[in-house]
């Protein structure tokens, strides 16, 4: 099991590597990536930030809880800060185990208790220069009906 | 009274102009006269009805004692992933 903040590129494949083993039968690998629009605005990258130390030990937590409730799993997340163009990996979560369902289910509890605990932080950079904290508690804008 | 240092994030940290404030507070103190403390600051408007607090690094409820030497921080809405 190992939590990280990184600042470099992530390396899926080595994420995969380093859970799978010889008694794993099943290994997951979610990717959070930078996608070009949100919330009907074109963006060009996020820039990510967190509170390292805490992002860590909260992580470290989720991926405590997540080894509870799924035993047996082999877990690794990283979370990266900085800078990230479009189609650039911000997150990374692999898991394996020796049947499928653990694993399935162990990737999603810990990239939901990431988005709603782990101090990080995006602003989105707008292709029209501006750019704004996201907010995801923030009260969204009625859509308009198409 | 007693003088504490505040770390501040992201959004927080662009309205107070400083990724960490120092603030008086009463002594013994909590988690809620931070927040009262810190309203009292330029920027201080920024922060929501219950901003979420971390004291050493976990997330703290509003009643709960802070003092000197401990790590404070107020969190904005968190958006990573």
């Amino acid at each position: 099991m190992r939590c990280a903040i990184v600042t470099v590129p992530i390396s899926p494949a080595a994420l995969v590597a380093e859970v799978t083993s010889d008694a794993t039968g099943a290994t997951t690998l979610f990717l959070g990536t930078v996608r070009d629009v949100n919330e009907g605005r074109a963006v060009t990258g996020i820039e990510y930030s967190a509170y390292t130390s805490m992002a860590i030990e909260e992580l470290e937590r989720i991926a405590a809880e997540a080894s509870t409730r799924f035993e047996g799993i082999r877990l690794v997340v990283e979370h990266r800060v900085g800078m990230l163009q479009l189609q650039e990996i911000s997150v990374a979560i692999a898991v394996a185990h020796a049947r499928r369902a653990p694993a399935l289910d162990a990737s999603r509890y810990v990239i939901e208790a990431l988005k709603q605990r782990v101090p990080i932080w995006k602003q989105e950079h707008y292709l029209d220069g501006d750019r704004q904290w996201v907010d995801p508690t923030a009260q969204r804008a009625t859509p308009v009906a198409s | 009274m007693t003088q504490l240092q505040v770390l501040l994030f992201a959004s927080y940290a662009d309205a107070f102009g400083s990724g960490a404030v120092t603030i008086t507070v009463p002594e013994p103190a909590t988690v809620d006269d931070v927040l009262i403390a810190l309203r009292e600051l330029p920027g201080g408007r920024v922060l929501p009805a219950s901003p979420l607090v971390a004291v050493d690094r976990r997330y703290t409820p509003g009643d709960a004692p802070v003092r000197p030497g401990q790590e404070i921080a107020v969190i904005p809405p968190v958006a990573g992933g």
